[in-house]
């Protein structure tokens, strides 16, 4: 189960070298595109830590993404501080607002989560107009671009794009290690039997509140790059559509593995794009058809099935499967609708 | 493995193809401009909340298409490449992004939403490309025109609005106690600061002004208090939810001043509902707004040579559709200065030539715009449109009054 087993450290480097040389052979506007991804994928991973380890739901992670995005404008525009302040800030305060709904969450499962975190998601939005002084209303923020350090000869879509993945690649190995030891077993315990978990002394409400603050935190440092990356904030980028993407892209990616929040950022970012290019008619109609797709023919999603298929080849009919079955979330996302 | 003699070849016959790749090129050295071709980009809100304002994209569409079929701009076909970004800002951003980097488009034409729009101005700006006529109401465009020279918007700004609706409150009622009820927001504040504009040396007629926040349930409270002040004229400046609540909260609290209400929110079905929900048509009979374009809701349209266009470009290019929906109109009216642009900056199309041509346009023959409304630009004016027509509201349909007021000799360039 060790992060530094070494087929698992290969698999990260293999990773990492493609996503150091893609720029170089990419486009700048790629480049841009893929920054996104890494967002995303952060973003994910915290679903992945809160729904697939934790078996808790949230259809509300749109507004941690939102409070990200608004710290780090709001410290950039208000008080002057540099966006390296502001994404650090952004996880924490995602973080310290998670604990609040962590708490409420205790109270709450299955669908009563999902419809609370939802009414969350909602919500922000509109709080977002209210307090017009701090956050600009519905005119929004805008933000100076990103620009590279002083004597360092890239361009800003490139430097970006590497500060956005080396944060999530930071994040990867950090979540990677933590879900290894105690507290991923407590995590997963309490997903698969709270009350068995209880009677060996997991504590439900220290690990349940945990694992919301520490997925909403995750929320909160992806909206400050998207943020960043946009150089724009206003209260229409995060209409609750947001969280049900991040979802769908939890779902499609994976939520067993880690490697999930990867694919599940490509998904988000490119399934939209690409159902636009298959018929301008029509897009949801086509998003909405490779998302059937994709959950009848691959249940524990595109990054299951991939490792899945790389075990397979490994030992035939051998306990990877079975690893990979015994992992599996005992609790399965909600059945999802389609972003409109 | 490659040898160093295989590896120059394959460099060497590289290099070859790309030097006749370059050679062999378009000759206009401008993106999306080819002998054949001008590639516009645009974005607009297919899906999401505001998809109902995805009929400008679409009418803009079908009369690109209308005009290839009669022969194009100067020889060339205009392909308009406009996508989805489901009024959600980052989305704009990183289509805009992909039409300026990846299809190489010419200009970004008519993207729609305030915020959406004012994502993409920075790098546009940057860029140097034309950001045309902006689909908002917004008077940033043209305020902040010194910042982003390559921004322009269209439609009537909410300033110039209200400056027609204060000089027509001179001009009827000099000595009028005015009220007003304002979103408030950059819409709102444009109402506000225009209306004063409007009014000059009578800006002493405002008596008390309300303003409500979007996240306010209802707006009856705030009617109340600018009742109590005992103004008898009333400005709304609100948007269709509250446009309501104002006209019926107005009418239930026995309220009987001089209604001018935003052409933003007079829309039909907005009318209907207000009449309906505030006990027939005292609640609405009366109400002077503005309209800029044709209706094509409105039958006493129906032989103008400018609806008849509409509707056989309807018929052809977006068929099925609703006919009655002006939104699609205002995306043709917006189309036709587009086209105006690209002809006036002639045959050897660039970027800076057509933004030159932007802001030098005196188009008086836009046969979307309401008679005798003219589209007109200088380097020192951003404003296209800044004249409306008042209308009034009589038993369930706006009546014109004959009036037509221009606010440009009022609006202030800087703010």
């Amino acid at each position: 189960m060790s992060f530094f087993r070494p087929d698992r450290m290969l698999a990260f480097g293999v990773v990492a070298v493609v996503v150091a040389l893609l720029p170089a052979l990419l486009p700048a506007y790629a480049s841009f595109e893929l920054t996104y991804v890494a967002a995303y994928a952060i973003a994910i991973l915290g679903l992945i830590i809160l729904t697939g380890k934790n078996g808790q739901i949230s259809l509300g992670h749109g507004a941690f993404i939102a409070i990200g995005g608004y710290t780090v404008a709001v410290l950039a525009s208000k008080a002057g501080l540099p966006y390296w302040v502001g994404i650090p800030a952004a996880g924490v305060l995602a973080g310290l607002i998670g604990i609040g709904i962590g708490v409420v969450a205790l109270r709450l499962e299955g669908v009563y989560l999902a419809l609370a975190t939802f009414a969350l998601a909602v919500s922000v939005p509109s709080l977002l107009k209210r307090f017009s002084g701090l956050t600009g209303g519905v005119g929004g923020i805008v933000l100076t671009p990103v620009a590279p350090p002083a004597g360092l000869a890239i361009d800003p879509e490139r430097w970006f794009y590497y500060v956005a993945w080396a944060i999530a690649g930071a994040l990867f190995i950090l979540t990677a290690l933590l879900l290894e030891g105690r507290l991923g077993r407590s995590l997963r315990a309490l997903r698969d039997n709270e009350v068995a978990a209880i009677s060996f002394g997991v504590n439900p409400h220290f690990y349940k509140t945990l694992a919301f603050a520490w997925s909403a935190a995750y929320a909160g440092i992806a909206g400050a790059l998207i943020a960043i990356a946009t150089a724009f904030v206003s209260p229409d980028s995060y209409g609750f559509n947001l969280s049900i993407t991040v979802l769908i892209g939890a779902v499609l990616g994976g939520l067993e593995s880690l490697w999930g929040a990867v694919v599940g950022g490509l998904v988000v970012e490119f399934l939209p794009l690409w159902a636009q290019k298959i018929n301008e008619a029509a897009p949801s109609v086509v998003y909405g058809v490779a998302l059937i797709a994709v959950m009848l023919l691959m249940p524990g999603g595109i990054a299951g099935t991939l490792i899945r298929l790389v075990r397979g080849r490994r030992d035939p009919g051998g306990a990877g499967g079975a690893a990979a079955q015994a992992e599996s979330p005992a609790v399965v996302a909600v059945p999802v609708a389609p972003a409109e | 493995m490659l040898t160093i003699r295989q590896a120059s070849a394959w460099v060497a016959a590289l290099a070859a193809f790309a030097f006749t790749a370059t050679s062999i090129g378009p000759v206009s050295a401008e993106d999306g401009v080819t002998p054949t071709e001008i590639l516009l980009g645009g974005t607009d809100p297919f899906s999401g909340p505001a998809s109902a304002y995805g009929a400008v994209g679409k009418g803009s569409a079908a009369y690109f298409q209308y005009v290839n079929d009669h022969g194009g701009v100067n020889g060339r076909k205009i392909i308009y490449k406009d996508l989805d970004d489901g009024y959600s800002p980052p989305q704009t951003v990183q289509l805009t992004r992909q039409l300026v980097e990846q299809d190489k488009v010419f200009a970004i034409f008519a993207s729609l939403g305030t915020a959406c729009s004012t994502a993409i101005r920075p790098y546009l700006n940057q860029n140097k490309v034309p950001q045309l006529f902006v689909a908002t109401g917004a008077s940033k465009w043209a305020h902040d025109a010194a910042e982003f020279p390559w921004t322009i918007g269209w439609q009537p700004d909410y300033e110039s609005e209200a400056i027609i609706y204060g000089r027509n409150v001179v001009k009827e009622k000099p000595n009028a106690k005015v009220a007003i009820i304002y979103q408030n927001d950059d819409f709102g504040q444009d109402y506000l600061n225009g209306f004063k504009q409007g009014l000059g040396s009578h800006a002493s007629a405002i008596v008390k002004t309300a303003s409500y926040e979007v996240t306010d349930p209802d707006v009856s409270s705030q009617i109340a208090s600018l009742k109590a002040s005992g103004a008898d004229t009333l400005l709304i400046a609100a948007t269709p939810k509250f446009a309501i609540q104002s006209l019926v909260a107005t009418a239930q609290q026995g309220w009987k001043p001089q209604i001018y209400l935003t052409n933003v929110s007079s829309a039909q079905p907005i009318m209907r509902a207000a009449t309906k929900a505030g006990g027939g048509p005292e609640a609405t009979n009366g109400v002077i707004s503005t309209q800029y374009s044709i209706d094509p809701a409105d039958p006493k349209w129906a032989n103008d040579p400018g609806y008849k266009l509409f509707k056989e470009i309807m018929d052809k290019y977006v068929p099925g559709a609703d006919q009655t929906n002006g939104i699609y109109l205002i995306g043709m009216a917006y189309a036709y200065t587009m086209v105006d642009v690209l002809k006036s900056a002639g045959k050897d199309l660039t970027r800076e030539k057509a933004m030159k041509a932007a802001l030098s346009l005196n188009e008086t023959d836009n046969p979307f715009l309401y008679t005798g409304l003219k589209v007109v630009t200088s380097p020192t004016n951003h404003f296209p449109i800044t004249s409306e027509a008042l209308v009034k509201y009589t038993d369930g349909k706006w009546v014109a009054t004959g009036a037509v007021i221009d606010a440009r000799a009022i609006i202030k360039t800087e703010k």
